[in-house]
C-alpha cells in the first residue's frame, strides 16, 4: 500500500516535472501589420485576477524597436561579460546574472519613468543600468572598484541610483517588499502621480512579509506595483515543488493582479502602463512576470547556462532540452531582432552594427574597470553612521595602528 | 512632528493613543496621513517604515512590546543597519526610530517583560537608546528623531506608571553617547540604563545609609556608541565596577562594559568587575521577584565587592 502511494506520487511529480516546471512554450505572438514606421502587434493574452485585462494588440514604432534591441542586447552582453569576468576571478563573491529576463526591465522602463521608484531583489545589475546608470558603474562594483555604483562597497547585491530613485538591490530573498510599500507611501503623501516598483522572484513569493505587504499597501491604497519576476525556479526549486499555488498573480487575494509574458518587451510594457495608471488611480497592483531564466550565452554551440547563482550550474533541476527550447521559441531579443527584420523595419546588418556598438562599450567598461582603484582601507569604517564612531585598523606592524573619523 | 511635516507616526493601535497612551492626542493634532495604525505585523511595520525613510522620510515605528520585535528582527539587522554601507553612502535611512516598551512590569510573564537590548547592540549601523525617566525620555527621544541614523528606542514599562518628574516644555534634546552620573560618589561605580538606574539609586541608597558606602552611579542612556570615558573615568577614581540589566547575565551588554572598562582600567581595579543581572532563564511568570536584580541583590554585590581591598 506504501509502495503504491509512493509510486503514484512519483508518478505524479514526474508528469509534473515535463511541464517544464511552468515555464511554458507559447511562442512570440503575432505581427498584425506595418504601417510606415509602426508596426503592430498581437501579444500572447494576459491572465488576470479581479480585473479586466488591457488590450493585446499593441504598437511600436522603429525607433522604439530598435531602442529595445539596444537595450536588450546591452543588459544582455553585460552579464555575458560578467560571467567571463566572474569565471576569470576578477569577480568574487555572489553574483547573480539577469540573462533571460531583460524584457522585464526593459518593458518596465519604456513604460514607467525616474521619478516612479524601484526596488528589487540581489539581481539588480540590469535595473541599475536601466535606471539610467552605467555598464561601468556595474561591471565596477562587481569588482570592487571605487568606480562602481556603491563606490565598491556592495558588490552584485547592491546597486543603487539616487537621482532616478531605484533604491537597490537587497540581499535578503522578499526582504525589499515591504521597503517598497513603503516607497509607494511616500508617492502616496507627495501626491505627484508616481509609483512604486517592488519586485521579487518566485522564490521570495512565499515568504510572510510579502503577504504583510500586500495587506498594508492594499488597505492604504497605496501605489504600488508588486511585480513578481517569476523565472519558474527558485535556486533549484520548480515553483511548484515551492508553491501550493504558482499562478502568483491571485496570490494578492483582494487585490488584483495580472499575468503577462514577461519574455515580450511590448507586453510587458503593455501590462506595466496599465499597472500604472490602475496604481495610481486605485491602489495597489500585483503583476506576475512570467518569464524564463534563459542561462544561454548567444554562441549556441556551449553547454554552459546560468544558474541562480555562479556556484550553481543551473542544469540539475531541468533539462537542457527545455532550456534551448526557451531561448529558439521565446528569447526577448530574437524577438525583436525578427519584429524589425521580418518587417522590413531594419536590415539586419544595422543591428549587427549596434551590437558592434554595444560590445565596444562594455569591453571598454570592463577595461577602465580593471583600471579603476580599489576603496581606501578607511571605507571599511565609513558609512556605517552619518558620523562615524572612530576605530582604530591595525597596521602591516603591530605597532601600526591607522585611526579613522 | 510640529517641526517636520515629514514626521511620521505608526504602530499597531498607535491612532488611538497605544497600549501606553504614548501616543495618545497625535491623530488629532497631525492627523491620520501621518499618525495611523498598522496591522499586526511588526516585520512589514519596520519594513515599511525603512522604505518611507530611504525616501527621506523620518518614521517613528512603534513595536507594540519590545517581545515583538523579533519577527523584525532582519529588517532591522539586514535592511535598516546596513542601508548607508552597502550603498556606499548613496542612501541612509537615518530618519527612522523604532520605539518599543521593553522590561519587567510586576507580572507581565514571558512575552511583556523581556529586555532584548543586548541584541541591538551587536549591529554595526543602528543605535540603541534606553531612558531612565520621563525627562531622559522627551530629551533623548527628540534627539533620536532628529538623529540622522536609525534609532531603536526601548522605553521603560515600569516606569509609564510609576515615573513622576518634572520635564521641561517645549523643544529639548539630550545628547546620544553621552552617560549622565546619576549620583556621584567614591566607592564604587554602579553602571545601569533604562529602568535599572532607579534599581541602582536605591540600592546605592541603601549601601550609604546602612554601610557607609559611597556609590557613583552612571546612567548610560545609550548603549550604541556607549560613553566609555564617563565609565572609565569614573572607575580609575572608585577602582571598582558593578553593571546591572534586567536582560539576562549571559552575553548581555554588561559582558561589554566589563570588557572594555577591565581592558581601559585593569590598573585601577581593586576588585573583579561585577555584573547583577537576570538570570539565565526565561522571563518567569510568578517568580518574577526572585528573577529581577533587584536593589537588594545590588546591595549585596556591593558589599561583597567592597569587602575585596
Amino acid at each position: 500500500m506504501l509502495a503504491l502511494a509512493g509510486g503514484a506520487l512519483r508518478a505524479s511529480l514526474g508528469a509534473r516535472a515535463l511541464a517544464a516546471g511552468g515555464a511554458s512554450l507559447r511562442g512570440y505572438g503575432t505581427t498584425l501589420g506595418v504601417e510606415g514606421d509602426v508596426l503592430t502587434a498581437e501579444v500572447n493574452p494576459f491572465k488576470t485576477h479581479r480585473i479586466d485585462p488591457p488590450s493585446t494588440t499593441v504598437s511600436a514604432t522603429k525607433a522604439e524597436l530598435l531602442q529595445y534591441f539596444r537595450d536588450l542586447y546591452r543588459l544582455r552582453r553585460m552579464e555575458i561579460s560578467a560571467d567571463m569576468l566572474y569565471k576569470a576571478k576578477a569577480i568574487r563573491g555572489f553574483c547573480h546574472l539577469y540573462d533571460g529576463q531583460e524584457a522585464v526591465i526593459v518593458g518596465l522602463e519604456a513604460a514607467l519613468n525616474h521619478k516612479d521608484s524601484i526596488i528589487t531583489s540581489y539581481r539588480d545589475h540590469a535595473t541599475h543600468v536601466m535606471r539610467g546608470g552605467t555598464v561601468l558603474e556595474v561591471i565596477a562594483e562587481l569588482m570592487g572598484r571605487t568606480k562602481g555604483a556603491s563606490k565598491g562597497k556592495g558588490g552584485s547585491m547592491h546597486m543603487y541610483r539616487r537621482q532616478t530613485n531605484f533604491f537597490g538591490g537587497q540581499g535578503i530573498v522578499g526582504a525589499q517588499v515591504p521597503l517598497g510599500a513603503g516607497l509607494a507611501l511616500a508617492h502616496q503623501y507627495k501626491g505627484e502621480g508616481g509609483v512604486a516598483v517592488a519586485m521579487y522572484g518566485d522564490g521570495a513569493a512565499n515568504q510572510g512579509q510579502i503577504f504583510e505587504s500586500f495587506n498594508m499597501a492594499a488597505l492604504w491604497d497605496l501605489p504600488c506595483i508588486f511585480v513578481c519576476e517569476n523565472n519558474h525556479y527558485g535556486m533549484g526549486t520548480a515553483e511548484w515543488r515551492a508553491a501550493k499555488s504558482p499562478a502568483f498573480y491571485t496570490r494578492g487575494d483582494y487585490m488584483p493582479g495580472m499575468n503577462c509574458d514577461g519574455m515580450d518587451v511590448l507586453a510587458v510594457r503593455q501590462a506595466f502602463a496599465y499597472a500604472k495608471e490602475y496604481a495610481v488611480a486605485n491602489g495597489p497592483i500585483v503583476l506576475e512576470m512570467d518569464t524564463y531564466r534563459c542561462p544561454i550565452v548567444l554562441e549556441m554551440d556551449t553547454y554552459r547556462y546560468h544558474g541562480h547563482s555562479m556556484s550553481d550550474p543551473g542544469s540539475t533541476y531541468r533539462t537542457r532540452d527545455e532550456i534551448s527550447s526557451i531561448r529558439q521559441q521565446r528569447d526577448p531579443i530574437e524577438h525583436v531582432r525578427k519584429l524589425l527584420v521580418d518587417n522590413g523595419l531594419a536590415e539586419a546588418s544595422e543591428l549587427k552594427a549596434i551590437e558592434k556598438e554595444v560590445k565596444a562599450e562594455i569591453d571598454g567598461a570592463i577595461e577602465e574597470a580593471k583600471a579603476a582603484a580599489h576603496p581606501e582601507a578607511k571605507e571599511l569604517w565609513t558609512n556605517i553612521y552619518q558620523d562615524d564612531l572612530g576605530m582604530t585598523l591595525r597596521g602591516i606592524e603591530s605597532n601600526h595602528k591607522h585611526k579613522y573619523a | 512632528m510640529e517641526s517636520d511635516p515629514k514626521t511620521l507616526c505608526f504602530g499597531e493601535d498607535v491612532a488611538f493613543g497605544g497600549v501606553f497612551m504614548c501616543s495618545r492626542g497625535l491623530l488629532d493634532r497631525f492627523g491620520r496621513a501621518r499618525v495611523f495604525n498598522t496591522p499586526l505585523s511588526e516585520q512589514g511595520i519596520v519594513g515599511f517604515a525603512i522604505g518611507a525613510a530611504a525616501e527621506g522620510y523620518s518614521p517613528i515605528a512603534e513595536i507594540q512590546f519590545a517581545d515583538y520585535i523579533f519577527p523584525a528582527f532582519d529588517q532591522i539587522t539586514n535592511e535598516a543597519a546596513k542601508y548607508r554601507y552597502r550603498s556606499g553612502g548613496v542612501y541612509d535611512v537615518g530618519g527612522l526610530t523604532i520605539r518599543a516598551p521593553y522590561g519587567a512590569v510586576g507580572h507581565g510573564g514571558h512575552y511583556h517583560s523581556q529586555s532584548p537590548e543586548a541584541f541591538f547592540t551587536h549591529i554595526p549601523g543602528v543605535k540603541v537608546v534606553m531612558p531612565s525617566g520621563p525627562r531622559e525620555a522627551k530629551g533623548l527621544l527628540l534627539a533620536a528623531i532628529r538623529e540622522p541614523d536609525p534609532v531603536i528606542f526601548f522605553e521603560a514599562k515600569m516606569l509609564y506608571r510609576t515615573a513622576v518628574e518634572e520635564v521641561p516644555e517645549g523643544d529639548f534634546m539630550l545628547p546620544l553617547g553621552k552617560a549622565r552620573i546619576a549620583q556621584a560618589g567614591t566607592d564604587i561605580t554602579l553602571v545601569g540604563w533604562g529602568q535599572q538606574v532607579r534599581v541602582l539609586e536605591l540600592a546605592a541608597k541603601e549601601v550609604a545609609e546602612r554601610d557607609g558606602i559611597s556609590c557613583e552611579v552612571i546612567d548610560l542612556r545609550t548603549l550604541v556608541p556607549w560613553d566609555i570615558d564617563t565609565v572609565a573615568a569614573s572607575v580609575n577614581k572608585t577602582g571598582r565596577l558593578l553593571v546591572s540589566h534586567e536582560a539576562p547575565l549571559s552575553s548581555g551588554f554588561g559582558a561589554e562594559v566589563v570588557s572594555r572598562i577591565t581592558d581601559r582600567c585593569f590598573y585601577a581595579l581593586e576588585a573583579p568587575p561585577v555584573r547583577v543581572c537576570g538570570y539565565d532563564i526565561p522571563f518567569p511568570l510568578v517568580y518574577e521577584p526572585l528573577y529581577l536584580p533587584t536593589a537588594r541583590r545590588v546591595a549585596d554585590a556591593v558589599r561583597h565587592t567592597l569587602q575585596h581591598s
